[in-house]
């Protein structure tokens, strides 16, 4: 068989993506039309650069969700003769799979498209659930640092800034070798990481609903088993029904990721935190007795959600970035990993004689990232209008 | 003045102790030790073998004393062997007598690095050297173009003129090095595309530095660098325009020019000023990643080098030193944000 | 560019119409405004928010943004319309033939630039001076705008000056090039009472000096009357009465005109004899405006089919001259009509004392630089503080900013405790027990009102539902549909439809949010509220309706209210006894007429006639206080209002500068803290009368 022209790469490239494409118009017919009604996420329809930011990080989600059917080839799989192969060329016959490596073989002849492609499952697995985690670390520390102030705020601003003066592969090179693997460090890390959403939740409801005992007790004990389950679960891989487990590589990367971005969070809540405890409506809920998490989570919180959630889309876009230096740096995830970052690292070796299977993952990463920035400055603009 | 910039020092070393005493730790917990007794001695030992080694080698201690010793506050550790034989931390081959009881950081003894076989301290200076001579050319290339990226978008805001500049910074700060890397490479020195204008590697570099082979190592450390800056720059640019002290200006017949440089510019700049300088320890990231990608062997390579082997002493000296860069360029950075800001700084 | 001679009028606008576009309409800001302004005159420009006044100002320096534009009419500055000059010959106009100054002094002065290097800016454009003529010019103005020691001022940054002297400084840049018309956008409106005062005293004589025209801004009829010849009155974008300071005041010819002025409080008004007339209804949003009379659904005079008919042109008013009104039945209204609708009151009855205030002092320890630590200080923002409060009694605090009024509200509500003295609510001590300590029935009782209507409510919760938090956390009711009841009663409480629970606060307007704070702060049955200025942030015609609304409910609920407040109009008119406070002291307390009569305290006397009033035939005497109010921080020795004291000469010995003065009880509750002598107060004028009618 002939190798493919760029022309009928394209095209069937393009053809492999047909899931994704349905998604995404079916998205943007149905938010188009109801923008009026969908807030600040359907004034990000009146924004050009917002629509763009928007569509590269939903055809990324798309992408990751329907992998299993967009993929080529088996991402792991080596197919001899197909080492360092350059885009379109076919696979030798007798073969019963697709007939092309689309993008190229890479230096073990795997399939460069099919790796990039599950790339993004491993990035849209972490990169969003590890930033949420981040924010609720720094939410529930940020808010009493500026609520309170004083030796409180003194001592997390002396930790925070204190995990800021690391340099971040420094931390990562300390965080995550087998050695430290082995001492459990990153075990209790996770262990005392992850009870914050717990405590977030529960603080949250019981500051809501102290007055009406019946209902506290009802919203608690559902957060509480829920919460407990999946933290046996995920932090120390003890779910007592089973259905809950993480390999340890990745809970590793998890954590570490979710350390670095925390100390970020803390600044710009307690900031946010700082000026709008000023507002008379804080003052009116501290006259009439609420106590001091509701007044910082059902009073200042909500108020700074803007500024939040943008920041939310370009943290993510930062732990993308973060996740693919650890691949570069070949920590955390397995050497075979189809994720962005090593593959990226795998390809750098021969980049000068064969940049293909490097360029396809540098590419997909620079666009999800450049997506999830444009996003933000799209809501950030919007935001700020009328 | 003084008060300030004495707590602040104050302040920094504190944070200094904490970061290198974490530092110590993680680097010097059990699973490393032992894995240093298995390189320096024999990778078969057994676990007394192991225990004995370190405990002939002053590891058995707390850590906290260690990390005294290693610092220079505490007296370096001795053993007497069997044979009556002393060894110990500060002496070096058999003049126990004439040795320093103390000899840690402060004192210069960085320790031994068990990889390159040559003392930190001349390997981690060495290294730095060559890293500083890259940060320049970054620094000279990637400031000034993101003052003016920025405070050109940031003058007027909403025009063609800012949209397509801050697409640019947007898409440079969604562009990691190892990602603009990868695509410089293959762009302009890969046979692929066949342009061949630059060097993929900067190794020749650290001899002597040409246009072919430190350009492109420079350019991808600046332009991540570079996008950050100017959206900053942009922001606290059209924030300043916003103010009623620049309508005041235009109402008082200030020309635009003017109002730009004379009234703007001054105000505008303070707050970038600061991410400048708290780029740096970020740059550091890039410098690392670069310095791999390009086989530059610089101080982040010797880094990654340290950290990939276990090298501890060498890894121990690199993050003192990585770890003070940044916090004098956070002093720096703050001492010039009162300085710069009249509002504090007469008051 | 030279300056041309010009003999008509200095500033003619004719019909002018202004809008901003935005994405989803074009928003008509200024429609069909025409004003003249003749050399030397001074124009007053008045309207509650939103009215377009300030958009006129922007029009005229042609710098309305990007939204903005001008849509039809002309601007005309000494015969040359201004719209059609190129940029160039505007910027040489600007600052040179016409200034502007603006309402935040601080944030009208470039913070990074020395005040001599931002004022010799102006002529060295304008004029092509050199820099040494430019500093004698800039040394020159600066001590025209009375200023102590130009030269240090010249060398100084904005932030090491005070409010009021940044003030006079925006105003020396604006004279630098002697212009021939002068722009003043509220001025004053972010300065205290006795500063504003001086300032006001100032442009009006440097308007005499360099022949200036103004143009003043202002939202306070009463600083109009002060310093204008003549006036336009503007609503909802247009002019509705335009004429001489005397005509409007005295033969105002239409009605909104007219309800402006029967809803501020001037001397003559009193809570129960003669309450305030609030405007019915809403100020109409842009884009929602009514046909016809903009002013009409609000209007007492309105006829339908007439007045909503169509565009209602400027009519003059025949035997005043320049004077004219845009509305269809001003020959039909008698405007000398008395208030008919003014529904008297029983006045509340006062009961027994519910709060005792002994002796309280509130001390705060602050390091003396935020920024570079130092040595503590210590802030003394209330100075042994006596009271009582009775049942169903308006107590009003008055002072200025500094004065330890917000301290005294934290102390009392226990978002502080106190550091000396006592605080006895029915007996029982709480100046020591925080809000956290007190039980829910205390917390309930003792509630606030708070000042600016844009901050009291939560952003992201509706009306209803903020309300119902605050039944639940005072334990009243017992199920959620309860609370919603009691929630809804309360919306009627403050009369607000039902249908505002389901709204967020944006959706409301200042004083509808005022409402819901007020119904907020009712929720649990206080029996005390402290309002702090909860009307000032509100335009004048809302103003009357929510004071009017508090008494009210105050009436009803026999609640004890401290007001505090700035405003001595508003204080006359409602409060029952007085108490004014000066940087943490109270220097003078005593009932309504004891304190607003002689003797006064030597503060009372200069804030009295500090306090401008919107009333042709009321004679002040003139009081100018010198500098500013000191730093709480920095407070001067001895008695605390000496550095600005009129009578501190009548007193022997520099007794003022070295003792605090004690209190000196006149009778029937009234004291005064001042040194002089029984005999000098005595012989102490009222400050304001009134002309024999």
């Amino acid at each position: 068989m002939e190798p493919l022209s760029w022309g009928s790469i394209i095209a069937q490239i393009f053809a492999q993506f047909t899931p994704v494409w349905i998604g995404m118009v079916t998205v943007f017919v149905l938010s188009i039309r109801f923008k009026r009604r969908l807030g600040l996420y359907g004034k990000l329809f009146d924004s050009t650069v917002g629509m763009i930011g928007f569509a590269l990080v939903l055809f990324w989600v798309f992408t990751a969700l329907f992998a299993g059917s967009i993929i080529t080839h088996d991402p792991l799989g080596q197919l001899s003769g197909m080492k360092n192969k350059l885009p379109g060329t076919p696979v030798p016959d007798g073969v019963d799979v697709y007939a092309y490596y689309l993008l190229g073989g890479d230096n073990l002849a795997r399939d460069v498209f099919s790796r990039m492609v599950s790339g993004s499952t491993i990035v849209m697995q972490i990169a969003p659930l590890a930033t949420l985690f981040a924010f609720m670390v720094g939410i529930t520390l940020g808010l009493p640092a500026a609520y309170y102030g004083g030796k409180l705020d003194m001592f997390l601003s002396f930790l925070a800034n204190l995990i800021l003066a690391f340099p971040v592969i420094l931390l990562f090179y300390l965080l995550v070798t087998p050695e430290i693997v082995k001492t459990g460090l990153p075990k209790y890390m996770a262990g005392v990481l992850f009870l914050f959403p717990i405590v977030f939740m529960v603080v949250l409801l019981n500051a809501r609903f102290f007055t009406q005992p019946a209902k506290r007790a009802a919203y608690l004990t559902a957060t509480l088993v829920v919460g407990l389950w999946i933290y046996l679960g995920v932090a120390w891989n003890t779910d007592p029904l089973g259905i809950i487990s993480v390999p340890p590589n990745i809970l590793i990367v998890f954590v570490s990721v979710v350390f670095v971005n925390a100390p970020t969070v803390f600044r710009i809540v307690r900031g946010l935190g700082l000026d709008i405890k000023t507002r008379d409506y804080v003052a009116a809920a501290q006259t009439r007795g609420e106590g001091p998490w509701y007044t910082m989570l059902w009073e200042i919180l909500p108020n700074a959600r803007g500024p939040l959630i943008v920041d939310f889309c370009l943290r993510i876009g930062y732990t993308t970035i973060l996740l693919g230096t650890l691949g570069f740096f070949g920590l955390g995830l397995a050497p075979e990993s189809p994720d962005w970052g090593t593959t990226i690292n795998d390809g750098r070796k021969l980049l000068s004689i064969y940049p293909h299977p490097a360029l396809a993952p540098a590419l997909a990463l620079m666009s999800l990232v450049l997506g999830l920035n444009l996003l933000a400055d799209g809501l950030r603009e919007e935001s700020l209008k009328d | 003045m003084a008060i300030f910039l004495l707590r602040r020092i104050g302040v920094m070393l504190l944070t200094a102790i904490a970061l290198t005493f974490i530092v110590f730790v993680l680097t010097n917990l059990q699973p490393n030790l032992e894995k240093v007794a298995k390189f320096q001695g024999n990778v078969r030992m057994t676990d007394e073998e192991v225990t004995s080694w370190l405990g002939k080698n002053g590891y058995d201690r707390s850590m906290v004393a260690r990390y005294g010793e290693w610092l220079g506050v505490v007296p370096g550790w001795t053993y007497t062997d069997d044979a009556g034989k002393v060894t110990g931390r500060c002496i070096d081959d058999d003049n126990a007598d004439q040795a320093q009881t103390r000899c840690g950081v402060l004192q210069g003894e960085w320790g031994h690095s068990i990889v390159f076989k040559e003392d930190v301290r001349d390997i981690v200076f060495k290294r730095l050297g060559l890293t500083a001579k890259l940060m320049f050319w970054v620094m000279i290339l990637m400031v000034p173009m993101a003052l003016v990226l920025g405070v050109l978008a940031g003058m007027r805001e909403g025009t063609r003129l800012d949209r397509s500049l801050s697409t640019i910074s947007i898409a440079t700060t969604a562009t990691p090095e190892y990602v603009s890397g990868v695509i410089l490479i293959a762009v302009f020195a890969s046979s692929a595309v066949g342009l061949k204008w630059f060097k993929g590697t900067a190794t020749s570099a650290m001899d002597d530095i040409t246009f072919a082979n430190f350009t492109l190592p420079v350019v991808t450390i600046a332009l991540y660098g570079m996008g950050y800056i100017a959206r900053m720059t942009r922001a606290s640019m059209t924030e300043v325009m916003t103010t009623q002290y620049i309508r005041t200006a235009r109402l008082k017949g200030v020309s635009f020019t003017n109002i730009v440089l004379k009234h703007a510019l001054r105000n505008a700049l303070i707050a970038p000023f600061t991410v400048i300088m708290l780029q740096i320890p970020w740059l550091l990231n890039g410098v690392v990643i670069v310095e791999t990608l390009f086989n530059y062997k610089g101080f982040g390579w010797t880094l990654v080098q340290a950290a990939g082997n276990n090298d501890v002493e060498l890894l121990l000296g690199c993050s003192v030193v990585a770890v003070i860069v940044v916090l004098v360029t956070q002093l720096i950075s703050d001492v010039g944000y009162v300085f710069l800001n009249p509002r504090i700084r007469i008051s | 560019m030279t300056k041309w001679d010009y003999d008509g009028p200095i500033l003619e606008i004719d019909k002018l119409s202004i809008s901003f576009f935005t994405r989803l309409r074009e928003i008509p800001a200024v429609m069909d405004f025409s004003v003249t302004v003749r050399p030397g005159e001074a124009m007053g420009l008045v309207g509650e928010s939103g009215c377009g006044k300030s958009t006129v100002a922007l029009g005229i320096m042609q710098d309305l943004g990007v939204n903005g534009r001008v849509v039809g009419g002309s601007i005309k500055f000494k015969g040359r319309d201004l719209s059609e000059m190129s940029p160039e010959e505007l910027r040489d106009i600007r600052g040179s033939e016409i200034a502007m100054i603006y309402q935040e002094p601080m944030a009208s002065l470039n913070p990074a630039m020395k005040i001599g290097q931002q004022l010799m800016e102006v002529p060295m454009i304008h004029e092509g001076i050199s820099k040494s003529e430019a500093w004698k010019r800039a040394l020159e103005v600066v001590t025209d705008v009375r200023l102590p020691d130009p030269k240090r001022m010249l060398n100084s940054y904005p932030h090491q000056l005070s409010g009021g002297q940044q003030q006079r400084i925006v105003i020396a840049m604006a004279l630098m090039s002697k212009p021939s018309l002068l722009i003043l956008d509220e001025p004053t409106t972010a300065l205290d009472v006795t500063v504003e005062a001086a300032v006001v005293d100032l442009v009006k004589d440097l308007g005499k000096k360099y022949g200036t025209s103004m143009l003043f801004i202002s939202h306070n009829l009463g600083l109009v009357l002060e310093t204008c010849d003549r006036l336009c009155v503007m609503y909802s974008g247009e002019a509705v009465e335009r004429g001489s300071i005397q005509d409007i005041f005295d033969e105002m010819q239409h009605p909104y005109t007219q309800a402006l002025f029967r809803s501020i409080p001037l001397p003559t008004a009193d809570k129960n004899s003669r309450p305030l007339v609030a405007i019915p209804g809403n100020f109409p949003l842009p884009h929602e405006r009514p046909h016809g009379c903009n002013f009409g659904p609000r209007c007492d005079y309105f006829e339908a089919g007439r007045c909503d008919s169509g565009e209602i042109a400027m009519h003059p008013v025949a035997g005043n001259e320049r004077h004219s009104t845009r509305c269809l039945k001003f020959h039909e209204i008698d405007w000398q009509a008395p208030l008919a609708k003014a529904i008297q009151v029983e006045s509340g009855e006062i009961g027994r004392p519910i709060l005792e205030i002994k002796d309280l002092k509130k001390y705060y320890e602050v390091s003396a630089n935020a920024l570079f630590g130092g040595s503590q200080k210590v802030v003394k923002a209330n100075e042994t503080i006596s009271f009582t409060a009775h049942e169903g009694e308006t107590l009003a605090i008055v002072g200025e900013s500094g004065c330890g009024k917000s301290t005294f509200a934290k102390v009392l509500m226990g978002l502080e405790t106190a550091t000396e003295g006592s605080i006895r609510l029915d007996g029982q001590s709480i100046e020591q027990l925080p809000i956290e300590q007190r039980d829910t029935a205390l917390v309930s009782s003792v509630q606030m009102v708070f000042q600016n209507p844009f901050d009291t409510l939560n952003p992201s919760m509706t009306v209803g539902r903020q309300i119902v938090r605050a039944l639940e956390i005072f334990r009243i009711g017992n199920s959620e549909a309860e609370r919603r009841a009691r929630m809804l009663e309360l919306l009627d409480l403050v009369k607000l439809p039902r249908a505002f629970a389901d709204r967020m606060p944006r959706q409301l307007s200042g004083g509808q949010k005022q409402r819901v704070g007020i119904a907020r702060a009712f929720a649990g049955g206080a029996r005390i509220v402290v309002a702090d200025e909860p009307v000032s942030a509100l335009d004048v015609s809302v103003q009357a309706a929510v004071t009017d609304l508090l008494m009210e409910i105050q009436r009803e609920e026999k609640t004890t209210l401290l007001f505090i407040s700035h405003d001595l109009s508003i204080v006359r008119y409602l409060s029952d006894r007085v108490m004014v406070m000066y940087l943490g002291h109270v220097v003078e307390l005593g009932s309504t007429d004891q304190v607003f009569s002689p003797p006064y305290h030597p503060y009372t006397e200069a804030l009295l006639s500090a306090v401008p009033i919107a009333d042709t035939s009321v004679q002040k005497k003139h009081i100018v206080l010198e500098g500013d109010i000191p730093s709480a921080m920095n407070p001067p020795p001895g008695c605390p209002f000496q550095t600005r004291c009129n009578w501190k000469s009548e007193v022997a010995g520099g007794l003022c500068e070295r003792e605090v003065p004690p209190i000196r009880d006149f009778g029937d509750g009234h004291q005064v803290k001042c040194h002089l002598r029984e005999d000098q107060l005595n012989t102490m004028d009222p400050v304001i009368t009134f002309a024999a009618e």
